[in-house]
């Protein structure tokens, strides 16, 4: 049970670390990034193949995945952020598709279907299964606490100002003189280094990876967890994460209670109640469960008569 | 003549194509949102004419006419019950909650029908050799069927009153709503007749191949490819669209593995965003 608590954990950080980066580009830019899952398996296959077929440290396999997601991340963002988001949309799912589709029948990059398999994970051999999954339950925490500070520091700097300014209303922000698609393509760039590092975390945590981890579900699962928390809120991310995997889990407990239904029918009715749930919070709590709260700028002091105008105003 | 042979399957799956890409992009010029949602409806509708093939014994072409009614009437529901609402939200909460609402009801059906491949009854016949070129009955049926619903329904737009509607609001809904245009009409029969085709299209692909839940999901990257080709938003483009796509699927035999076939609608898909974002036939990109 313990065991199982401790990838619990793990699995919350990773989706955490995702939804992080996608508060980013969704909560804070107000752009859509419907293949996450891709970005997310370009970080896993990258750093997963650097460290085991040519033997490069941990840390730095982790790195080129984070930097090959984000280069990925900037090309489709360049290619489509002076269209109308909807273009948006349709590369970033088609390029998670495509990207399964390559993984999964070239066999020499990554074994197809068959899935790369062995890839290593900090001291593995010498801690055991146990302590290797505590010992990574603590890597990805402080992971996700470092990732949480640099959001919240980014979001609260004038370059985070200006993310939410296009989002609201980018033709004020364009008046202002700011470079809007130079915003937006950054934006892009930081969110999916998250998903990348996210990937590659992942795939040195379950040693396994195989294109059909990586299935559009995935992608609703973090939306899903930034909209439980609340969206373009940091600390509701994470928290957000830890509900969704708490729900994910639980759903596999229930599912079996059900009279009378075989193994395929139980897998579709937690996809329908997982694909419901976003569906209702999506209905009902467009900004999340918890809103970002925007600070209000203090009023200058006004005479008493001036204060009531400006109340009247409101 | 291999060459040959590659154009004349390119052209019969560009043509079952473009069903569902009218369809997306009907939905795109009406209502303003890329609706994610034709994948599960395009299974639908393949599965909702299994049942009239297989259980109630229908011929194939019958089986067509039940596919389109029950894929257009779900979709007339999803729209009103779930989509509607998110329209509103902008199009980041729309476009996530069609994708939600596709995968809830791929897996509806995936929890009534189970994730077997299935086939359609259809009766076994010997392909056809024209001067060297292989066709098979199945594909002529086919060909014809999309061809004579692509005639009516171009027919319905041009001359009919709701046609003329439907495209006045896409052309300017705000005109169109002075001019006494229910929108909610025209809301309710864009998604109707945009997701009947859909759930043919499902059909017909199945036709030639065979069925499970995913059959929606593995065909919407090309429908996209043939809908953003032709242009976002224009239903002449999105036929244009799809024979290239198609006719491009099939030539790419002759450089590529088969297992890239479906990486060519993304490669199409990026060319056409860089250098011509509008596409070949459409008007609003920006």
């Amino acid at each position: 049970m313990e065991h199982y608590l401790v990838a619990m954990g793990v699995t919350a950080g990773i989706y955490a670390m995702m939804a992080l980066g996608m508060n980013v580009i969704w909560g804070k830019a107000g752009l859509i990034n419907l293949g996450l899952v891709g970005l997310f398996a370009v970080g896993a296959y990258t750093s997963g193949l650097l460290t085991l077929r040519f033997g490069w440290p941990i840390p730095l396999g982790l790195a080129a995945g984070t930097l090959v997601a984000s280069l990925v991340g900037v090309a489709v963002a360049m290619i489509t952020v002076r269209l109308r988001g909807d273009y948006l949309a349709i590369v970033t799912l088609s390029f998670a598709e495509t990207m399964r589709i390559v993984m999964s029948n070239e066999l020499w990059i990554a074994n197809g279907t068959d899935g790369l398999s062995g890839i290593p994970g900090p001291f593995r051999q010498a801690l055991g299964p146990h302590l290797f999954n505590l010992q990574f339950l603590g890597i990805v925490t402080a992971v996700t606490v470092v990732l949480f500070f640099l959001v919240e520091r980014l979001v609260n700097s004038p370059f985070g100002r200006v993310l939410r300014g296009i989002r609201d209303d980018e033709q004020v922000v364009q008046v202002a003189g700011k470079n809007v698609v130079m915003f937006k393509i950054k934006a892009f760039a930081f969110g999916t280094a998250a998903l990348g590092l996210a990937g590659g975390l992942y795939g040195h945590f379950t040693s396994f990876i195989a294109p059909d981890l990586f299935a559009p579900l995935l992608t609703l699962y973090v939306k899903l967890s930034l909209l439980a928390g609340g969206l373009g809120n940091s600390i509701g991310a994470v928290v957000g994460a830890v509900l969704v995997v708490f729900f994910l889990e639980s759903t596999r407990f229930i599912i079996p209670l059900v009279p009378g239904i075989s193994h395929v029918q139980g897998a579709a009715l937690r996809e329908l109640l997982i694909a419901g749930a976003l569906l209702v919070v999506l209905r009902f709590y467009a900004r999340g469960l918890v809103p970002e709260s925007i600070p209000q700028p203090p009023l200058p002091a006004a005479p008493p008569d001036a204060a009531v105008a400006i109340e009247r105003v409101r | 003549m291999e060459v040959l042979q590659l154009i004349v399957n390119g052209l019969m799956a560009g043509t079952i194509l473009a069903v569902p890409a009218i369809g997306l992009t009907a939905i795109f010029a009406v209502l303003r949102f890329t609706n994610f949602a034709l994948a599960s409806h395009m299974t639908i509708g393949a599965f909702a004419g299994y049942v009239a093939n297989v259980t109630f014994g229908l011929p194939a072409v019958a089986s067509l006419g039940f596919a389109f009614l029950i894929a257009g009437l779900i979709g007339v529901l999803s729209d009103e019950i779930v989509l509607k609402a998110f329209r509103r939200a902008g199009f980041i909460t729309t476009a996530i909650g069609s994708i939600a609402l596709t995968i809830a009801l791929e897996n509806l059906v995936r929890f009534i029908f189970g994730n077997q491949l299935r086939g359609y009854n259809l009766p076994i016949q010997r392909d056809w050799v024209i001067s060297g070129i292989r066709i098979s009955p199945q594909q002529v049926e086919n060909f014809v069927v999309a061809v004579i619903v692509m005639a009516a329904l171009f027919a319905f737009l041009a001359f009919t009153r709701t046609g003329k509607s439907m495209r006045a609001v896409a052309d300017n809904p705000m005109l169109a709503a002075i001019k006494g245009i229910n929108a909610n009409a025209v809301a309710r029969i864009v998604s109707f007749v945009a997701m009947g085709l859909a759930g043919l299209g499902g059909m017909l692909i199945g036709l030639d191949t065979t069925i499970d839940p995913l059959i929606g999901f593995k065909t919407i990257l090309q429908i996209f490819a043939a809908a953003v080709v032709g242009g976002l938003g224009s239903i002449p483009g999105a036929v244009v669209g799809a024979l290239v796509v198609g006719v491009g699927e099939e030539l790419s035999l002759l450089v590529l593995t088969p297992a890239y076939r479906t990486a060519v609608g993304f490669i199409a898909i990026l060319l056409v965003l860089t250098f011509r974002p509008r596409g070949i036939l459409g008007q609003r990109a920006y």
